[in-house]
C-alpha cells in the first residue's frame, strides 16, 4: 500500500524581521540578520518554507552581574567586569553574530545610574561590536520610559530590536521606535490572550505587526516550559490559520530562566545542560530568538541548529 | 467565517437605481462600505429589475473590482448572467448558484472549472424544496457526486440547505441546522456550507434579532460562511462572538475590533 504523507498547508505566514542596517542602508553594522518569514510550524520543512534558522543572542549586561551563579561568571571571566570587553569576546572569541544588551546598571536597585549616559554607553557600544544589537531596559517602568527613547535615538537608523513593550506601559516605547526605525519586543506574561492585545494595541499607533517580535515569557526545563511550549504553539496556530496579530516572531530568554533553575547550580555541566535543553525545547515551540548566558551552551545550540537545518 | 456581503443586489431600491443610472460611486461606495464592515466576498445580483442583465452584471463586476480585490459571488438563477460575469470577473469568483438537477449541474460545474471559481449548490431541484433533513443530504450528495465525477475540487463547493423563513417552515429549522453539520461527512474533503441569512426572517417584524440568533446557533453546528448584511454591527458582533466560542479565533480584549480588520 502506498503511504500518502499528510501535508498541512497554511494561509498565512510570520512576519519577516531584519536586525541591524549596513552603512549602506544608514547604520554601521557589519552583517545584518533576518528572522521569521515561516508559513509553516517548526521544523516542518516539507510542509512550507523556513528561510531563517533560530538565532543565538548572546546576552550581555551594563554591568557586572552580581548574582550570577559561578559556572557562569568563570565561563565568561573577566570580560564580565566591563560592558565592552564582554561584548567583544562573545563576539570575537564566540561568533556571536547577535548581542542582548541589558541595561541593568540604571535600575534603582541595581547601580540608579543617570539616564543620559544610557545614550553615551549605547553609541560607544555600536562602535565596539559590529553585529546587530537587542537592548533591553532595566525593567524599572519609570527609569525604562526614561532611557529607552534615549538609547533608541543614539541607535537611530541602526535597526535594533529594543524591549520590552508591557500591557501597562507600551506608549512611550512605541512612539521612540516608531520614530528612529528599529523593532519592538512586546512582552506578555505567558499569556497568549494579552500578547495578541499588545500588539493590537502597539500597531494602532502605527508601528506595524512586522516591527513586532513577542516575548512571550517562559519557563526552564521543569518550571513551566511545557506552559510556555504550549501558549507558542497556539500563538503559532493562530498566525499561521490567519491571525495577523500574532503573526510575529518569538523571541525567547532561555538563558535567564534556565540558570535560575536549582538544577542549573548542581555542577558546572547541569547549567549548560539545563540552558541548552530548555532552548532547543523553544526551537520546537517556534523560537526565533533565544537569548543564551553561557557560551558553551551556545556552541552547542548552534551546532543543534545547523544540524536542524542542514 | 467567510463573510458573503448581501447589499449589491438590485432588489434594492438605490442600487436598481444605480445599475440604471449606471452610477458607478454608489455602487463602489456598498462595495467599500463592506469591505470595512469585514465582508470576506461580495454578491453581486442585478436583481428583478434589470432588463439587460447580461449587461448590467459584467459592469457590476467592473465596478466593484475598481475598488476591491475581494471575491465575487456572481448571483443569478440564468446561465448566461453568469457566464458574462465570470469573463468580465478578474477577482476570485464564486458561482451562485446550482441547483441539484443534472442537466443544470452538467453546464455549470464545467464552467465553473473553466473559470477556475467555486460554486454554491443548493439542496433544492426542479421538484422543489426539501421537506426534511434526509431529503436535503440526497440532494447534497447527488451535487457532490457530480462534482466528483467531473473532478471539481469538493472544498470549493459551498452547499446551502436552503434556508426557510420562520415563520412558514418553522418545524423545518432544526433539520436545516443539523443538515450544516452532516454536509460534512459526505465526502472526504468536506465541502463548505453556507447559508442566505436573510431568508429566515422574512416576513417578520424582528428580522435582526431572528437573522443573529439562527447565525449563532448555526455556527455552533459548524457553518463555515454566509451571505449576510455586514452592516448589521449587533449581527456581526454575535458572529465574532460565536466563532470565539467555538475556538476559532484566539479572545483579546479588543477581539471584535481584531476580527474586523483581519
Amino acid at each position: 500500500m502506498v503511504e500518502h504523507p499528510l501535508i498541512e498547508k497554511w494561509a498565512s505566514q510570520i512576519a519577516s524581521i531584519t536586525l541591524g542596517a549596513c552603512k549602506s542602508e544608514g547604520g554601521s553594522r557589519s552583517k545584518i540578520l533576518n528572522i521569521g518569514g515561516q508559513n509553516t510550524l517548526p521544523l516542518l520543512f516539507k510542509e512550507g518554507k523556513i528561510p531563517n534558522p533560530p538565532r543565538i543572542a548572546f546576552e550581555v549586561w551594563d554591568q557586572a552581574p552580581g548574582d550570577w551563579p559561578v559556572e557562569l561568571v568563570n565561563a565568561l571571566g573577566k570580560n564580565i567586569l566591563d560592558p565592552f570587553k564582554w561584548a567583544e569576546y562573545c563576539v570575537k572569541e564566540c561568533q556571536a553574530e547577535l548581542l542582548c544588551v541589558k541595561l541593568v546598571s540604571f535600575h534603582p536597585d541595581y547601580g540608579n545610574k543617570q539616564p543620559e549616559l544610557a545614550g553615551k554607553f549605547i553609541k560607544d557600544l555600536l562602535k565596539r561590536v559590529e553585529v546587530p544589537l537587542i537592548i533591553i531596559g532595566c525593567g524599572d517602568h519609570a527609569v525604562d520610559n526614561s532611557i529607552l527613547p534615549i538609547v533608541s535615538e543614539a541607535a537611530k537608523g541602526e535597526r535594533c530590536l529594543i524591549g520590552s513593550a508591557l500591557q501597562d506601559n507600551y506608549k512611550t516605547l512605541v512612539a521612540s521606535v516608531l520614530a528612529d526605525g528599529h523593532s519592538i519586543i512586546a512582552e506578555s506574561p505567558i499569556d497568549v490572550n494579552i500578547a495578541k492585545q499588545l500588539n493590537i494595541l502597539i500597531s494602532d499607533m502605527g508601528l506595524s505587526l512586522e516591527r513586532i517580535v513577542i516575548n512571550p515569557t517562559i519557563g526552564a526545563l521543569g518550571y513551566g516550559l511545557e506552559y510556555a511550549y504550549s501558549i507558542m504553539e497556539r500563538a503559532r496556530l493562530a498566525a499561521l490559520s490567519g491571525d495577523k496579530t500574532l503573526a510575529c516572531p518569538f523571541i525567547c530568554f532561555a538563558g535567564q530562566e534556565a540558570w535560575r533553575a536549582n538544577e542549573a547550580k548542581l555542577s558546572p555541566q547541569h547549567g549548560i545542560i539545563w540552558e541548552t535543553i530548555t532552548a532547543s525545547a523553544l526551537i520546537q515551540a517556534g523560537a526565533d530568538i533565544l537569548v543564551i548566558r553561557h557560551p558553551s551552551a551556545a556552541e552547542k545550540l548552534n551546532k543543534h541548529i545547523k544540524n536542524l537545518f542542514s | 467565517m467567510f463573510i458573503i456581503g448581501e447589499l449589491i443586489n438590485g432588489m434594492y431600491p438605490v442600487i436598481a437605481k444605480a445599475i440604471i443610472d449606471k452610477d458607478k460611486a454608489v455602487i463602489q461606495q456598498y462595495a467599500l462600505k463592506q469591505v470595512a464592515c469585514g465582508a470576506s466576498a461580495l454578491d453581486i445580483n442585478c436583481g428583478p429589475a434589470s432588463r439587460q442583465p447580461l449587461i448590467d452584471m459584467p459592469w457590476l463586476i467592473e465596478t466593484v473590482q475598481d475598488v476591491t480585490n475581494l471575491t465575487l459571488c456572481l448571483d443569478s438563477s440564468k446561465i448566461s448572467v453568469i457566464e458574462a460575469g465570470l469573463k468580465a470577473a478578474k477577482n476570485k469568483t464564486i458561482i451562485n448558484s446550482t441547483t441539484a438537477d443534472k442537466d443544470k449541474l452538467n453546464i455549470i460545474i464545467p464552467l465553473a472549472l473553466k473559470y477556475n471559481s467555486s460554486l454554491i449548490g443548493l439542496a433544492m431541484s426542479a421538484k422543489g424544496i426539501p421537506q426534511n433533513k434526509d431529503q436535503r443530504l440526497e440532494l447534497a450528495a447527488e451535487i457532490i457526486t457530480a462534482c466528483l465525477e467531473s473532478g471539481f475540487p469538493v472544498e470549493n463547493l459551498y452547499l446551502d440547505p436552503i434556508l426557510m423563513p420562520v415563520n412558514v417552515a418553522q418545524a423545518q429549522l432544526k433539520d436545516i441546522l443539523e443538515s450544516i453539520h452532516e454536509f460534512k461527512f459526505i465526502s472526504q474533503p468536506s465541502p463548505k456550507t453556507v447559508v442566505g441569512l436573510s431568508n429566515i426572517s422574512q416576513g417578520t417584524n424582528s428580522r435582526n434579532l431572528i437573522n443573529r440568533s439562527f447565525l449563532t446557533m448555526a455556527i455552533a453546528y459548524g457553518l463555515d460562511s454566509a451571505i449576510l448584511d455586514p452592516l448589521d454591527n449587533q449581527l456581526l458582533d454575535a458572529l465574532i462572538t460565536a466563532e470565539l466560542i467555538m475556538n476559532k479565533n484566539i479572545y483579546c480584549a479588543s477581539y471584535l475590533d481584531a476580527y474586523r480588520k483581519k
